[in-house]
């Protein structure tokens, strides 16, 4: 037991479990009936939960999707891609219009998800072979899709914001009759059971760690980083895929200048709340969807709070400061200093950082 | 063999890059031809009306994209117009082209300013070649006598229109969600100042009042919020279509009906057509125009100036209508509604 909180407490975890603790014990103290989560019948006549908490597990599903797929490209290109909207954008739309040009069956709706992910896929590899072999930044590389991709959008929409109306999708996008647990929710624990089950029986893990952390070393020891970086891009494509396909089953609406919009801010500070470098290198997983979810609850939190619409983005600022300062090197060896003094242990002179 | 494989790859980008080209070609045919005719403009005389447009390009909204068809379909050659259009969100781009249209001696120049202010130079230069400006879609800080017209939307009688609706339907009380758009822009401010001078009035309540920042997801969040407080409400006012489509999305996850005879009053803005069609569905309940037409009313002011009239005034608000679930047409929704 207390060797496990131990170990908590130096692992890249300890600050993205002391900012969700906190946020769960303000709303504690604000208003018990925030964790409410009840069984109610809902417009189709299904039994389904509801309530703040599968709110937020629901409406983080996008996120935390993303930020798995970003937390493996900074891993591996030490950088990060700023065109995820663009690019789920670009995916949903393509989603959208396959949908629309048939009779929409369960065969259909499969055939047009593997659709968006080759299309997105392509443009990961577009942004992969412009890190990866022309060794270039990789926010510079992912800036053009960022600027083009909801134009491309556009056009694949023939500007317009179509809309799909079928009972398949909004089951995709909120609940499948007789599972009270929304759909999107089900979609990101399968990716997650299958990313970790990909991580566990490959190398793919220790490889995007070592081409990060020393890509020459890598390359000497017979890794193909250059692949390495091209596959985390790929991957992150249909990150993108899943991302926009859920998004637009949600609302079944695909607006292309708002769908997703900012969103990859969000999946960069969901990886970095979760502790890991910028820099690349060393990663987790679990850290960047704890990540995710710690963001979507804040929001949710602050709409329960009725904060007012102006002051909303300087209350998200406030927090997110504090998670990131908290989560910072020299607070983390200050905090350790504090802890061996106070355990009357000599100091470490080094701490990783 | 690392010669060949670095080849490989140039090939690949340039394909790509031609790709995208493509992609941008097909996305603005107008544009590429109107810079050719812009700069291959014909000085002569032939009857034809000549006009320069500058307006944002169709890919910013639904709205422009019906705004832009709107023009392509008034402004034609068989109509008398010899046209040339740039599209560009850019206001520098705007002014240099503005500038271009001028030097070209056309006749009108018509304008949708991506900003307001900067405009001076500009307009002093169309007046002193004769040059008639007329704003449409947005106005520019700009002295009156600078310009000809202005066709342009005031999003306030937008939000009074609707808010009007609103109390025409004599609720025993009205206990509003409203959901904000992008906090700041015009539309936001005009279609708020309505609402938020009954909350003031007392005359309806404010459950919440939170901006979704024009996005669907966003929207449902916010009402999603609101039945997990379990504060009762019966009317959401969202400041367009997508975020009322959000707030329903909601609704419908938490079994609270909706639209005509429905527990909840849905209102949105925009009039997309598959908005429209959720009114005559009677799933919402009232949606309020913010008109992209100006085309056909300035195609008039052209007429009558040619013709040596004058114009009755200088600032002509485009009528907006608002619809009523009970009373919309299909008809309605194939005249008015956006998009498709």
């Amino acid at each position: 037991m207390i060797n496990g909180i131990k170990k908590i407490a130096r692992s890249q975890l300890l600050v993205p479990i002391i900012a969700l603790l906190a946020l769960i014990i303000f709303n504690l103290f604000r208003d018990i009936n925030f964790f409410t989560i009840s069984l109610i019948t809902n417009n189709e006549g299904n039994q389904v939960l509801s309530g703040n908490i599968i709110s937020i597990l629901t409406g983080a599903s996008e996120l935390a999707i993303l930020a798995i797929g970003m937390t493996l490209v900074t891993a591996a290109a030490r950088g990060q891609d700023i065109s995820v909207g663009a690019a789920a954008a670009i995916a949903g739309s393509v989603f959208v219009n396959i949908l629309r040009s048939t009779q929409i069956t369960p065969g259909v709706i499969i055939g047009a998800f593997v659709a968006c992910c080759l299309v997105a896929i392509l443009f990961g590899m577009f942004n992969g072979t412009l890190v990866a072999i022309f060794k270039i930044q990789p926010m510079i590389a992912s800036l053009i899709l960022f600027t083009s991709g909801r134009s491309v959008a556009y056009w694949i929409n023939g500007g317009a914001s179509p809309t799909v109306e079928s009972p398949l999708i909004s089951h995709l996008g909120s609940f499948i009759p007789g599972i009270p647990i929304p759909t999107p929710v089900l979609v990101v624990i399968v990716f997650c059971i299958i990313v970790a089950l990909i991580l566990r029986f490959t190398n793919l893990g220790l490889y995007t760690q070592s081409v990060g952390i020393n890509e020459r070393s890598a390359r000497l020891n017979g890794i193909n980083s250059v692949w390495i970086k091209m596959l985390t891009f790929m991957f992150l494509g249909v990150c993108c895929a899943i991302a926009g396909v859920i998004a637009v089953s949600r609302i079944g609406l695909i607006n292309h200048e708002t769908i997703l919009l900012d969103i990859e801010m969000d999946a960069i500070l969901a990886v970095a709340i979760g502790g890991n470098s910028l820099g690349g290198g060393k990663f987790s997983l679990i850290g960047s969807l704890m990540g995710a979810y710690i963001i979507q609850a804040l929001t949710i939190t602050l709409y329960a709070m009725q904060v007012p619409s102006t002051d909303v983005k300087a209350y998200k600022a406030i927090v997110i400061i504090a998670i990131v300062v908290l989560g910072s090197p020299i607070v983390k060896r200050y905090a350790a200093q504090l802890r061996d003094k106070l355990a009357k242990k000599p100091m470490k002179v080094t701490e990783n950082y | 063999m690392k010669v060949l494989k670095s080849s490989l790859v140039l090939v690949l980008v340039v394909v790509m890059m031609f790709a995208f080209a493509a992609c941008n070609n097909a996305a603005a045919p107008a544009a590429d031809t109107a810079a050719d005719t812009a700069t291959a403009a014909p000085v002569a005389d032939d009857g034809m009306v000549k006009v320069g447009i500058v307006n944002n390009p169709p890919s910013e909204s639904g709205y422009r994209a019906a705004n832009v068809a709107d023009f392509e379909k008034v402004f034609t050659e068989a109509n008398g117009y010899e046209v040339s259009t740039v599209y560009t969100l850019n206001i520098d781009e705007q002014l240099n082209a503005a500038a271009q249209f001028i030097t070209d001696g056309v006749d009108y120049l018509l304008i949708s300013a991506a900003a307001t202010d900067g405009w001076d130079t500009v307009l002093t230069n169309a007046k002193d070649a004769g040059v008639k400006v007329i704003l449409f879609d947005r106005m520019i800080n700009a002295d009156e006598s600078m310009y000809e017209a202005a066709v342009v939307s005031d999003m306030a009688v937008e939000g009074q229109n609707a808010v009007a609706w609103l109390k025409s339907q004599n609720l025993e009380a009205y206990n509003v969600i409203h959901i904000q758009g992008v906090m700041g822009t015009a539309a936001q401010i005009g279609r708020t100042g309505a609402l938020d001078a009954e909350f003031a009035a007392g005359t309806m309540t404010k459950v919440v009042q939170q901006t979704a920042n024009w996005q669907a997801d966003e929207a449902k969040d916010i009402v999603a919020t609101v039945i997990s407080a379990g504060t009762p409400f019966n009317v959401i006012y969202a400041e367009n279509d997508d975020m009322a489509k959000g707030a329903v999305a909601a609704l419908d996850e938490a079994g609270i009906t909706h639209g005509v005879g429905g527990d909840v009053i849905i209102m949105g803005f925009d009039c997309n057509k598959w908005a429209l069609r959720e009114l005559l569905a009677q799933n919402w309940n009232f949606d309020q125009q913010c008109s992209p037409f100006q085309a056909a009313v300035i195609d008039e002011m052209i007429k009558t100036l040619e013709a040596g009239g004058t114009l009755d005034s200088k600032l002509v608000i485009s009528e907006e209508k608002g619809f009523d679930a009970t009373t919309i047409t299909q008809e309605d929704i194939d005249t008015y509604g956006l998009g498709d």
